[in-house]
């Protein structure tokens, strides 16, 4: 029945999408499509920190990985730009299984450790390889509006489109992967991972499984962002991209789905809404292009101390809602502590 | 052979930048189980502090010494206001809070000194140093940054091994709630671990912009190896983290010569992963993972 | 006739004598003074012209590059109380992209969906400019006077609606080369470029110029990467006696940073996009105070540069006067230095192009203006616009920067952007017009 409910919400919430495809202009179609692609790559995000428990500052690589794959497909191979990002995908879930089974034993720090080295080193791969990847200047991603819809048709209400169909589809599979025995899994997972074991599930499978789905939205969205931005960049995936990803995470709310769309959601209009106020107050150039970084992490660090459940454990709240059935996402987290201090903690007891 | 010479001198000394981060790093950890992301922003707005003092009076020693101070001071006010009331939440709080920092932190330095790069002054000369005909591709400030990092290192080594504050910090660092019964301020052990890191940090960052121009976010990339190097050395381990960041400095120097400088990132990452698949907490680290 | 009749036949007269002013003057059509301004096209109403621009205020590149965008406002402002461009002021928007593409993309989308800029005027930056100007084209929007050399926006067959302005880099370093060939015959010579279409292009110059045997390193960097010591390294163990920088002026002072901690002291030649004395001076100010011995009073001493607007040294100049009396005026903030020559340089160009544009232009009809040629302005080079020519300045003359500002070492002369394509010397720049702004 979670498969219907899931479909039936998906399918209006398109129709509502396509008639504001219609009534907003252009810019506005432009910046959907931003936070459509968005919403895809935090979606996997905050399965993988939120359900399986693994911290990851490096889904910005998988962006990259996703966005170059369809950028030399579409450059060297003539399939139709659907088809190209599945292919994207099925590239980048590859990259995070292999990267997922080398991390396997990492925990907490240590995981997090790699993974921002991974956010920092990819990008850097264009560099190194500059005849294939096209260097530091990237390649250019270029798709057209499809024939059928006629020649007045705007890019930007395509790109929308594209976007936010991926994104629905998105949402309502990992939605039903985290109501099925997966998703309970996972969570058994990142409440005691030792326990999990114990009950007999086969915890790296599962944690390389996580990194897998999240990867692979990862790739998906980056696909869709370079399509968006018709272009393929290093630059566009560097640190400050995995560690955005992560914040539009736990700002929506981590381990939720509606939390992903409300973090994109902020991440996408925010920013460019403190740097017109910046500028309208006419501070110095330079100055006043920092301004909105300092409120930016402002608005973080206040988030983070007063509403830790993110927006939608505000919204949940706010509504009379109760926290969902399952345990929070971050008893589990606690423990990431040595040994050596579970010991002694044992030993007083 | 010449060039040999140059790369390892080259590497010790970032190796050495990469170290003092990596301290910071592992003084945090141990003291407050917290992973500060803002710890390269910390000594970047010190910088600017110093840079400040400097071009007022004229004085490097004395903006040396007021960034160390600033980054002291930085260190324990961020503790106590931000920090400490993360100490019971999740860790991953923690980070989007120190992300958050770190980003403020580079906010209020564009807007207070603007955006643009600064040159940042040397104690000494930057003319390279020779070993008679030998050109050694180091200067004697890059020496003066060994010795001054190493001492502060074995000072604080010192400090926790032989002071009765040190023992209390360690006490906290191993199990607050045991100090706490013994009558240890496990809050104060807390801010003054984020101050010390806070001054390493801060000492970290007057030696290496320098090289980097000063702007808002000059430390990022240091912070980043940093980082690495106290995840290779073991983030509980001081002493794997001095080793761990010569250790990169020096093979990072070496791929960057001899390799082409777009590899060392990715050069970084594989040592990285090589090293956790062999031991998953670093190389230093004592604690076993507990296996079932 | 009596006195009542000779008033009335001179009313008369003087009324027919109006009417056929009146109508003589309607029948001349819209360079008739009284003629009405319409919102030609998006981004023009009757009272301004908006303009937009993205531009790197913060970031790497931001150093001197953040200048240019406040001059040609500058500029702007003069000119609008001035009486604008046929009564219209002149809105300049320019919004910070921090020199990364994908900011790029998102401003100009702004501009142009939201903004409804008239015109993307000067956007700078070749890898961010690029990610923007197919879609600018796609879009038809006019793209003029790009801030980037790169030989990219002379492709009238693909972007038509896009213009350079500044010497472009293969022409730059056919310039420097020919002089590194006739004056450095027997040196090693190496290559110093950023990683990108703008020190791709500058050695693609060089190249045709200076003879293979000669080039013995060639080095590059990515702007987002500080640690340049390998590079450095690899350029001194060439022995190159010529090091030659296509490099934006963070990397130029980072460039002579490790030289001199390294001990090694060739001639640097130095792209005229990274040379800027007191930019680099700035970036090197702490460093000239400790002890440098045998370098001179700064860091800069020496260095050879192209320079393609009149030297701000020569202040007999009518060129440079008009520089002055607008920096004075409306950017005196700032230290009149080589960034705030360009932008107002720029600037200039614009209001040329718009005022040949007519009274109430469409988009297209800024790109035809600048296609039927455009006089030279501040250039000390004639520009090569045509239909099928989308450069812009087409020559320079070497300098060397002495006490921080460029002394001139050799004549203009012009080239083309061809391998095998000769050089020879510019005519005389014509003098700047007396009140400021260009003639309609």
């Amino acid at each position: 029945m979670t498969l219907v409910k899931h479909v039936g919400a998906a399918l209006a919430v398109a129709l509502i999408l396509v008639v504001l495809s219609y009534t907003l202009g252009q810019y506005r179609q432009y910046q959907m499509a931003e936070v459509a692609a968005w919403v895809i790559a935090v979606a996997g995000l905050t399965i993988l920190v939120g359900l399986s428990g693994q911290l990851s500052v490096g889904n910005g690589a998988f962006m990259a990985v996703g966005a170059f794959s369809t950028a030399l497909l579409l450059i060297h191979v003539g399939w139709p730009i659907e088809l190209i990002f599945v292919a994207s995908v099925v590239i980048t879930a590859v990259a995070g299984a292999i990267f997922g089974v080398a991390a396997a034993r990492l925990r907490g720090p240590y995981l997090a450790g790699a993974t921002l080295m991974l956010a920092v080193a990819v990008p850097f791969v264009a560099v190194a390889w500059p005849g294939v990847f096209g260097g530091d200047q990237g390649l250019d991603v270029l798709v057209a509006v499809p024939g059928f819809l006629g020649p007045l048709f705007p890019l930007t209400r395509w790109l929308a489109w594209l976007t936010c169909a991926f994104a629905l589809v998105v949402l309502v599979l990992l939605a039903n992967l985290a109501h099925s025995k997966v998703g309970r899994s996972w969570r058994a997972l990142r409440d005691d991972d030792v326990a999990a074991s114990l009950a007999g599930l086969n915890v790296a499978r599962l944690r390389v499984l996580a990194f897998v789905v999240s990867s692979a939205c990862a790739g998906l969205g980056g696909a869709l962002l370079a399509t968006w931005a018709a272009s393929a960049n290093p630059d566009d995936f560097s640190l400050t991209l995995s560690i955005g990803l992560l914040t539009a995470a736990v700002l929506g709310g981590l381990g939720s789905l509606p939390g992903a769309i409300w973090g994109s959601l902020v991440l996408v209009l925010v920013p460019s809404y403190l740097t017109n106020l910046g500028a309208s107050h006419g501070l110095s150039s330079g100055a006043s292009a920092s301004v909105p970084i300092a409120v930016y992490g402002v608005v973080l660090i206040l988030v983070m101390l007063l509403f830790p459940t993110g927006i939608q454990g505000g919204i949940r709240r706010f509504l009379g809602l109760a926290a969902p059935a399952a345990a929070s996402p971050f008893s589990a987290l606690r423990r990431q502590e040595p040994p050596s201090k579970r010991h002694q903690e044992k030993g007083m007891t | 052979m010449q060039e040999f010479i140059e790369f390892t001198l080259e590497g010790i000394s970032s190796g050495i930048i990469y170290a003092a981060i990596a301290l910071s790093l592992v003084l945090i950890w141990r003291g407050t189980r917290i992973l500060n992301y803002s710890q390269g922003g910390m000594a970047m707005f010190s910088a600017y502090v110093a840079l400040e003092v400097i071009y007022r009076t004229g004085s490097y020693w004395l903006g040396f010494g007021v960034a160390l101070a600033a980054g002291l001071l930085l260190g324990a006010v961020l503790e106590r206001t931000i920090i400490r009331p993360l100490t019971s939440k999740p860790p991953l709080n923690a980070v989007i809070v120190t992300v958050g920092l770190l980003i403020l932190l580079e906010g209020l330095a564009g807007i207070i000194y603007g955006s643009s790069f600064r040159s940042f002054p040397e104690p000494y000369s930057i003319n390279g140093l020779s070993l008679g005909s030998v050109a050694l591709g180091i200067t004697r400030n890059d020496a003066f940054t060994a010795a001054a990092v190493l001492a502060a290192a074995l000072l604080l080594a010192a400090v926790f091994r032989f002071t009765s504050i040190g023992l209390r910090m360690r006490a906290t660092a191993f199990s607050a709630d045991v100090a706490r019964l013994l009558g240890v301020r496990v809050g104060r052990m807390r801010t003054l671990g984020w101050a010390l890191a806070g001054l390493l940090g801060a000492l970290a960052g007057m030696l290496v912009t320098p090289s980097t121009l000063l702007y808002p976010n000059s430390m990022d990339a240091i912070f980043v190896l940093g980082f690495t190097a106290a995840v290779i050395g073991g983030l509980e381990s001081p002493v794997g983290a001095v080793v761990g960041g010569l250790l990169l400095g020096v093979v990072l120097s070496y791929v960057g010569g001899y390799l082409g400088s777009q590899l060392v990132q990715i050069f970084g990452l594989a040592a990285l992963i090589l090293v956790l698949m062999i031991r998953p907490t670093g190389l230093f680290s004592a604690t076993a993972i507990r296996q079932v | 006739m009596n006195r009542s009749h000779r008033v009335k036949v001179a009313t008369v007269a003087a009324l027919a004598a109006t009417a056929m002013v009146v109508a003589a003057c309607g029948s001349s059509g819209s360079s008739s003074k009284s003629s009405a301004l319409t919102a030609s096209a998006p981004g023009i109403t009757a009272k301004q012209i908006l303009i937009g621009s993205h531009q790197p205020l913060t970031g790497i590149a931001a150093p001197g590059y953040d200048e240019i965008a406040p001059a040609s406002n500058a500029y702007f402002q003069y000119v609008n109380a001035h009486g604008g461009i046929y009564g219209r002021k002149i809105v300049y928007k320019y919004l910070n992209d921090q020199y990364n593409p994908s900011i790029t993309t998102t401003v100009v989308h702004q501009l142009v969906l939201q903004d409804n800029v008239y015109a993307i005027f000067n956007g700078l930056g070749t890898p961010t400019h690029l990610a923007v100007a197919p879609f600018l084209n796609s879009e038809k929007v006019p793209d003029v006077f790009v801030a980037s050399g790169c030989e990219c926006w002379n492709a009238t067959s693909s972007l038509p609606w896009t213009t350079g302005w500044q010497l472009d880099y293969i022409r730059e370093g056919k310039l420097l080369g020919h002089y590194i060939e006739q004056h450095f015959k027997t040196d090693k010579i190496a290559f110093f470029a950023q990683d990108d279409e703008f020190g791709g292009d500058g050695v693609k110059g060089l190249e045709d110029e200076i003879p293979a045997r000669q080039i013995v390193a060639k080095e590059t960097y990515d702007p987002s990467n500080v640690k340049i010591a390998p590079q450095v390294a690899a350029l001194k163990a060439s022995g190159a006696q010529v090091v030659v920088s296509f490099s934006v002026p963070a990397f130029t002072a980072l460039l002579k940073l490790n030289m001199v901690g390294l001990k090694y002291n060739p001639q640097l030649v130095v792209s005229d996009v990274g040379s800027d004395p007191i930019t680099l001076a700035g970036l090197l100010a702490s460093f000239a105070k400790s002890k440098v011995a045998g370098f001179g009073n700064s860091l800069t001493q020496g260095i050879i540069t192209d320079g393609y607007l009149p030297s701000l040294g020569d202040t007999s100049n009518s060129w440079i006067k008009l520089l002055n009396k607008i920096h004075s005026q409306y950017d005196a903030k700032t230290p009149l230095d080589g960034n705030v020559a360009y932008g107002i340089a720029v600037a200039f160009t614009f209001v040329q192009a718009m005022f040949k544009a007519g009274r109430n232009p469409t988009r297209q009809d800024l790109l035809n203006a600048i296609n039927a040629g455009l006089p030279q302005g501040f250039s000390v080079a004639p520009y090569a616009y045509s239909a099928s020519n989308h450069n812009g300045i087409t020559g320079a003359f070497m300098a060397k920067i002495e006490n921080g500002a460029l002394s001139p070492i050799g004549p203009v002369l012009v080239t083309d952007d061809t391998p095998t394509g000769g050089f020879s010397t510019a005519p005389a720049q014509p003098a700047a017009p007396a009140s400021g702004i260009p003639s309609p």
